[in-house]
C-alpha cells in the first residue's frame, strides 16, 4: 500500500513542478492646493521575504526614509509637507495579492504613492490600482518594458531600468567590443522569453550574429550540458538569461568547465550586486553586464553609499538608490508645487530633467513616462583587484541616456 | 564524439547526486515503511552546513566530506526519535505529512537565518579546470564526483552484502514482517537507518556545493526528480535506487543536449513507462507492490 503511495506522490509532485515550472517568473490624489489627509504617505510595496528581499525589501524602506530625512533638512522651515509618513508591506511577488495590497495601501492607509513593486506582473497589477485610483505609482523593482508601452497610464513612472536597456547595453557594447559571435541560453518562461528576444535584436543591431537560442527548463540546476551544446559552436560570447539562484548554477558550471580559457565570455542579461555578494566575486570574474547605477562610480554616489551602509549595515543595489531617488524627487516636486495632488505631480513630472545620486543626466518622458538617465557596462573584477568589501565592479563604459533606452518611436504608449 | 562523451560524464555526475541521495531514500523507505519528503531538504542541508562550517570555522571541502554526513547523521537521529518513531504505528501518510512539514520549516529556517540570495563555497584547487586524456578534456570536478559517490555506492552495497548489518537492513527492507517473524529486532535498526539515509542525502549536498547554487530552495525540485527516480529503479530497492539515479542523470543530459525542450519531460515519461511496463520498478518485486 505505501508503496502505491509513493508512486501516486511521485506523479503528484511531477505534475507539481511541471505546473510550477509554466507559472512562475523570474526577476516586474487629493485636493488641490493642500495636502490630502493633513500628511503625506509614501508606501513602498515590494518583495520583504523572497528572492527579492536582498535586492530591494527591507533596505528599500530604509532608502525611502534617508529621502525623507534628506527633504526635510534641505528644506528646514519652509516644508511643505510637514508631516510624512513612510509604509511598507509585502507583496510576495504575487500579482494577486500586489493588486490587493495596493488597494488597501491606496484607500485605506491614504498612500499618495506606491513605490518599488519588483516583479512583471505583481508591477502592471498595481498599476492597473493606480490608474483607477488616480494616485502615483512609481516602479523601480520591474523590467517589463510593458509599463511604458502598451499598459502605460498617466499615473505610472518606470525609473530604473527595464528589460530593453539591459539587452540593449550588454548586447550592443559586448557585440561592439569584439564579441560578435552569440549563444544564448534562457529559461523557458515569459521573461526568459522577451529577454532573449530583446539581445537578439540589440546584437544583431550592432552587426553580431547569433547562433543557437537554447531554451532551457525552470528551475534548473544543471546546465553543463547546455553549456557544452553552445561552447561546441565556438562563439566568443554566450549570454545568458538566467536569474537568482539559476543564474549561479549557470555561472558556477561556466567556471567549472573552463570556457573561459576557451575565450569564450560570459555576458548576464540581468544580475544584481547582491547576486555578487552572495557567491563571491571570484565565480562572477570577468562577466558583463548591463547596471543602472554602482555605489563605488563616483564620489557623490560613494558618499551616499556610506550613509546607506550605516543605515542598513550593507552597501546599496541600484534599485536601494533608485527607490531613495524616486521619493526624493516626489517630495521636491510637493515642495515644489505645495501639493501633493496627484495630477499637479505629474504634470510637475513631466519632462522634468534630473540631476541626483542616481539619476545621472536624467529626464523623465513627458510622452511614455520612462525615466532615462545613464547606464553603465560592468565587468566584474578579479579577486585581486577588490580593494574592500562590496567593491565588486568595474565600470567599463557608461552608455548616454538616450542611446541606453528604447527611443520614443518605438514606444506603444499613448497616454491620451 | 568528445561532445557525446563530455554529455555522457555530466550527466554520470549528475546522476551521482540523484543515486545517493534515492539510496538513502530507499533504505529509510525499506527500513521504516516512511516516504521521507524531507529528503531534499537534508540535501539542501548538507550543502549549507558545508557552506556555514567552511565561512565560520574555516573547515574545507574535504574534511566537510566526513564531518557534514556524521552530522546529518545525528540530525537524523534526532528526527526519528522525536518526531517519526511516534507516528510509525499510524497510517504511512502521517510520516509522509510529517516529513512535508519538515521540510517546509527548514526551507523556511534557512531562508530567515542565511537569506535568499545563497551562500559562496570553494571548490578545492585540485579539483578545478580540466582532466586532459588525450586530446579529450573533461571537467575534473565532475569526473570527481561521479568516482567518489560511485565509490561510496560500492561500499553500501558492500556493506548491505557482506555484514550482518546489511543482512539485517536487507532482510527488513526486502520482507520487513518475515524478518521480525524470525527473531530480529528490527526496531533497533531504524534509528541508525534514518540517520544514515539522511547522511547520504547530506553527503549528496556537500559534494553539490561546489558545483551548484547553495540556497534554501536547492532541494525543493531535487526531491520531485528523486521520487522519480526510486519509482524507476524500483521502490526500495538499493540496487534499483543507484542504478535509476545514474540512469535518471544520463536521460537528463542527453535530452538536454538532443532535445532540451524536452530536457525534464523525458524523466517523467521514462518514469511513466517504467510504471506501465514494471509495476513495481526496474529491481522491484511485483509481489511487494
Amino acid at each position: 500500500m505505501t508503496k502505491k503511495l509513493l508512486t501516486a506522490t511521485a506523479v503528484v509532485s511531477a505534475s507539481a513542478l511541471v505546473l510550477s515550472a509554466c507559472g512562475n517568473a523570474g526577476p516586474g490624489g487629493g485636493d488641490e492646493g493642500e495636502l490630502s489627509d493633513g500628511k503625506v504617505v509614501i508606501a513602498v510595496l515590494n518583495d520583504q521575504s523572497g528572492v527579492y528581499k536582498d535586492l530591494s525589501g527591507p533596505n528599500s524602506v530604509a532608502a525611502v526614509e534617508m529621502a525623507v530625512a534628506d527633504y526635510k533638512e534641505k528644506h528646514g522651515d519652509d516644508v511643505v509637507a510637514t508631516e510624512i509618513e513612510v509604509t511598507s508591506a509585502d507583496h510576495q511577488n504575487k500579482p494577486d495579492v500586489a493588486n490587493t495590497k495596493a488597494q488597501e495601501l491606496y484607500d485605506r492607509e491614504q498612500a499618495d504613492i506606491i513605490l518599488d513593486v519588483p516583479t512583471s506582473s505583481a508591477a502592471l497589477a498595481v498599476a492597473t490600482q493606480a490608474e483607477a485610483k488616480k494616485k502615483l505609482y512609481i516602479n523601480i523593482g520591474a523590467g517589463t518594458t510593458e509599463l511604458t508601452n502598451d499598459s502605460c497610464n498617466p499615473y505610472t513612472f518606470h525609473w530604473a531600468y527595464d528589460t530593453y536597456m539591459l539587452a540593449n547595453v550588454t548586447g550592443k557594447t559586448v557585440t561592439e567590443n569584439g564579441g560578435t559571435d552569440w549563444q544564448i541560453i534562457y529559461p523557458d518562461y515569459a521573461f526568459g522569453q522577451d529577454m532573449d528576444k530583446s539581445f537578439t535584436d540589440a546584437v544583431e543591431e550592432a552587426g553580431g550574429t547569433i547562433g543557437d537560442h537554447i531554451a532551457t527548463p525552470f528551475p534548473n540546476d544543471n546546465f553543463s550540458t547546455f553549456l557544452t551544446k553552445a561552447a561546441a559552436e565556438e562563439p566568443n560570447v554566450i549570454g545568458t538569461m538566467q536569474a537568482g539562484g539559476d543564474l549561479i548554477n549557470l555561472v558556477k558550471q561556466y567556471n567549472e568547465g573552463g570556457y573561459a580559457a576557451q575565450g569564450i565570455e560570459l555576458a548576464v542579461g540581468l544580475m544584481f550586486i547582491t547576486d555578487i555578494h552572495s557567491l563571491g566575486v571570484e565565480a562572477f570574474s570577468g562577466v558583463n553586464f548591463a547596471e543602472a547605477w554602482y555605489w563605488n562610480f563616483d564620489e557623490e554616489n560613494r558618499a551616499w553609499a556610506d550613509r546607506f551602509l550605516e543605515e542598513t549595515g550593507t552597501r546599496p543595489s541600484f534599485a536601494h538608490a533608485a527607490n531613495y531617488s524616486a521619493a526624493l524627487q516626489y517630495l521636491e516636486a510637493v515642495q515644489e508645487e505645495g501639493t501633493d495632488d496627484a495630477d499637479t505631480i505629474v504634470g510637475n513630472f513631466e519632462g522634468k530633467k534630473i540631476n541626483d545620486v542616481f539619476l545621472k543626466n536624467g529626464e523623465i518622458r513627458a510622452e511614455d513616462h520612462r525615466v532615462i538617465h545613464d547606464v553603465y557596462l560592468a565587468k566584474v573584477k578579479t579577486p585581486d583587484a577588490v580593494e574592500e568589501d562590496w567593491d565588486y565592479e568595474e565600470i567599463v563604459s557608461t552608455i548616454p541616456a538616450e542611446d541606453a533606452f528604447m527611443p520614443l518611436e518605438e514606444s506603444t504608449c499613448d497616454l491620451g | 564524439m568528445n561532445a557525446f562523451l563530455l554529455y555522457t560524464v555530466q550527466g554520470l555526475a549528475a546522476g551521482s547526486f540523484y543515486a545517493l541521495a534515492a539510496l538513502g531514500l530507499a533504505i529509510i523507505f525499506g527500513v521504516l515503511g516512511v516516504v521521507n519528503f524531507a529528503h531534499g531538504a537534508c540535501y539542501m542541508l548538507g550543502a549549507v552546513v558545508a557552506a556555514v562550517l567552511l565561512d565560520v570555522t574555516g573547515l574545507t571541502f574535504w574534511p566537510a566530506l566526513v564531518v557534514v554526513p556524521v552530522l546529518l547523521f545525528l540530525f537524523g537521529v534526532v528526527i526519528e526519535r522525536l518526531f517519526v518513531s511516534r507516528l510509525a504505528e499510524l497510517d504511512p501518510l502521517y510520516n509522509f505529512l510529517l516529513t512535508f512539514g519538515l521540510s517546509l520549516l527548514l526551507v523556511d529556517l534557512i531562508k530567515r537565518q542565511y537569506g535568499v540570495s545563497g551562500l559562496p563555497y570553494t571548490r578545492p584547487e585540485v579539483l578545478s579546470g580540466q582532466l586532459s586524456l588525450g586530446s579529450f578534456h573533461l571537467p575534473t570536478y565532475q569526473v570527481f564526483v561521479f568516482l567518489f559517490s560511485l565509490l561510496v555506492c560500492a561500499g553500501v552495497w558492500l556493506l548491505m552484502t557482506r555484514t550482518r548489518i546489511g543482512m539485517i537492513v536487507r532482510a527488513s527492507t526486502e520482507k520487513s514482517d518475515l524478518t521480525r517473524a524470525l527473531g530480529v529486532n528490527v526496531k533497533a535498526w531504524v534509528t541508525p537507518v534514518f540517520g544514515f539515509g539522511i547522511a547520504l542525502a547530506g553527503l549528496a549536498g556537500v559534494l553539490a556545493a561546489p558545483f551548484r547554487a547553495i540556497t534554501a530552495d536547492m532541494g525543493s525540485s531535487f526531491i520531485i526528480i528523486l521520487f522519480a527516480v526510486v519509482v524507476i529503479g524500483g521502490l526500495g530497492s538499493i540496487v534499483g535506487a543507484v542504478v535509476a539515479g545514474f540512469l535518471v542523470g544520463l536521460v537528463e543530459a542527453y535530452g538536454q543536449a538532443y532535445a532540451p525542450q524536452l530536457s525534464q519531460i523525458v524523466i517523467f515519461v521514462l518514469m511513466a513507462l517504467v510504471i506501465l511496463a514494471r509495476p513495481a520498478g526496474l529491481f522491484g518485486r511485483e509481489e511487494n507492490a
